[in-house]
């Protein structure tokens, strides 16, 4: 069922202390399956869960988020890459262990109404909410085609699968040892070409989303990407994961993305605020841009 | 909903602040909570004693670029500079909300100038959410505005001003509270200040300013260079703030008021600590990003904790770990 019409405070959520039913590595990768049957009765393709690191004490106060890879009967399953103390905390959680997790949270990805053909890109772990798409939009009588980009081989995550799921599969890597040498940038205008693809839906790196929103834009498709901006509760009361937007009155805000994305329509987001020094400045022609500064 | 929703009875909770009654001590923290609609989904927020809503100002602001926030340990740092909708889009569609589903509400209100401050605490009268309001905290110590180092709250005749310009606006019955900022040389002195201008009653503390560096990129962390540390790991400032001003009015140097602590509270037996240095309400804020059910988690530890260490009501614990009168 779809819940996205409900008022914000109507919509279902859980509080799940969650056992680990499933941890396994894929390639720099790990795969965790927890027991979550309250965020499973509502997740859809596109929705993130928030995770507690370290447990009731734990000094690692923040919540970490991770879009939802698949729900398999009661189960919730994570892709988690780890890089630092918190994330590592996470993959070390042994099969029984218990993981505090909160979902489902966010905007899943919209649907198409007709059954157009869709490209789906997904850049390193970020690829993770694809393949169930996939799926769901092949139900709908979607062609599909995935295209998967990392650094390196090791960093791709479910080649098997999106070759499972899909009517194509094209995969890039940056330093040849895996498909073809180079970015999704590269391949994408022929996979959009071939493809007459209506919807192109993208997750990873913010640069990378940009330049499929391009990409997709100048081929006439509409981008939907799911942003990876960092949180700190992943529920919207922090103001944290704020990104530039312009919304349908053509007027640019600030807005959460755990609330109103991580899904947002490519063509809305605000791309020229975000710097290449990993600072991301209030646009001038914001609502309630600083004068003077804030 | 969970089993936090109704509060425990055995132990009276219900306190009264400055003619402001509540059924219990436990509220969110400014800024921690939104405006209650992204709570309300884990909790019923008419169930804390009261919510404190995100600080308002007159205009709608976009707040900071990103990097807003960094982890710290037991804390973190925000720099969020005060987004918010504004007045007119809070009194028409926040607050009423807040009314319809049986909240009381303390408004944070801030402002640029004394005059806004006591405008936007103006405006709320007209609101169809009125009658929700049990309380004003004015906002004169955020270090995330561009002015920062030069907030109202570092100075005692500034922080009057303000004060008295909200007091003069407010009616009458609904109590102000000051929130004070603990990066000052003589707090007591500020809090004198704000009482003799009218405040009803203090909030201590605003978060402490504090910043990271990303030894990667190697600039500064936070878009806003510095950012408000907040979490557990200022617990002992907090309690630090509320005793020095409770040991101020307990010495007659000021009026006593009644204090709303908060900073760093996570379970029941912070919030007692707190009570215990002479907070006669308790704030919960991030702690809220850890487990959204925090307040209402809060108040029922709380009330289990008293019930087991024999007090028969919250009251009985403000200031008990003071000297008595005599002692």
């Amino acid at each position: 069922m779809t819940t996205s019409g409900m008022p914000l405070w109507q919509q279902p959520v859980a509080v799940e202390d969650a056992v680990v039913l499933g941890s396994r590595q894929v390639g720099a990768y790990r795969n965790l399956a927890v027991q979550a049957p309250g965020i499973v009765e509502h997740a859809r393709p596109g929705h993130f869960v928030a995770v507690a690191v370290g447990g009731p004490t734990s000094g690692l106060l923040l919540r970490r988020a991770f879009s939802i890879h698949r729900v398999e009967q009661e189960a919730v399953e994570l892709v988690v890459a780890p890089h630092a103390p918190g994330t590592e905390w996470i993959t070390g959680r042994a099969i029984g262990d218990r993981l505090d997790v909160v979902g489902p949270l966010g905007r899943p990805f919209p649907l198409p109404v007709d059954p157009v053909p869709c490209v789906l890109v997904g850049g390193g772990y970020g690829s993770a909410p694809l393949f169930w798409l996939a799926d769901e939009l092949r139900a709908r009588g979607c062609r599909v085609e995935i295209v998967l980009g990392a650094a390196s081989a090791d960093r791709l995550f479910g080649v098997d699968q999106a070759t499972a799921c899909a009517d194509a599969v094209t995969v890039t890597t940056d330093d040849g040892s895996a498909g073809v040498r180079g970015w999704v940038s590269d391949v994408l205008p022929e996979v959009l070409r071939r493809s007459e693809a209506a919807v192109v839906y993208a997750c990873g790196p913010m640069a990378m989303l940009r330049s499929v929103t391009e990409q997709a834009t100048a081929h006439g498709a509409v981008a939907q990407v799911a942003v990876e901006e960092a949180m700190a509760c992943g529920v919207g009361v922090c103001m944290t994961c704020v990104m530039p937007v312009v919304g349908r009155d053509g007027r640019t805000r600030m807005l959460r993305s755990c609330i109103d994305g991580p899904t947002f329509r490519g063509d809305r987001v605000r791309w020229d605020a975000f710097g290449a020094d990993g600072i991301c400045r209030v646009p001038d022609d914001c609502v309630g841009a600083p004068t003077g500064g804030h | 909903m969970s089993a936090t929703d109704a509060p425990v009875r055995e132990v009276d909770l219900a306190v009264e602040l400055a003619g402001m009654r509540l059924p219990n001590p436990i509220l969110t923290a400014s800024g921690c909570a939104a405006n209650g609609k992204e709570l309300h989904r884990f909790f019923d927020i008419s169930g804390l004693g009261a919510f404190v809503t995100k600080t308002v100002m007159a205009a709608p602001r976009s707040g900071r670029g990103t990097p807003r926030m960094a982890e710290t340990p037991s804390g973190m740092l925000n720099s969020i500079g005060l987004q918010g909708p504004g007045i007119e889009a809070f009194c028409a569609e926040d607050l009423p909300w807040l009314a319809a589903v049986g909240a009381r509400v303390l408004v944070s209100v801030a402002g640029g100038t004394a005059d806004e401050f006591a405008a936007v605490a103006a405006a709320l009268t007209s609101s169809p959410g009125w009658p929700a309001v049990v309380g004003i905290e004015v906002n004169i110590s955020c270090p995330n505005v561009a002015s920062r180092g030069l907030v109202f709250a570092i100075d005692a005749a500034a922080s009057g001003a303000v004060v008295a310009a909200v007091r003069a606006a407010v009616p009458r019955g609904i109590p102000v509270f000051a929130k004070l900022s603990p990066d000052v040389t003589d707090l007591a002195a500020i809090a004198q200040s704000c009482v003799t201008s009218g405040a009803d009653g203090l909030t201590l503390i605003n978060t402490t300013l504090g910043m990271a560096i990303d030894v990667d990129r190697m600039r500064p962390h936070l878009a806003g260079i510095t950012g408000g540390l907040s979490g557990p790991a200022i617990r002992p400032i907090a309690v630090r703030a509320i005793w020095q001003v409770r040991s101020a009015m307990a010495d007659g140097r000021m009026p006593t008021v009644p204090i709303i602590g908060v900073g760093g509270v996570r379970t029941g037996r912070d919030a007692l600590e707190l009570a215990a240095a002479g907070a006669a309400a308790i704030q919960v804020g991030t702690a809220t990003f850890n487990d959204p059910t925090a307040p209402a988690r809060v108040r029922d530890e709380l009330a289990a904790l008293l019930r087991a260490k024999g007090y028969a009501a919250f009251t009985d614990v403000v200031g008990a770990a003071h000297p008595r009168a005599g002692e």
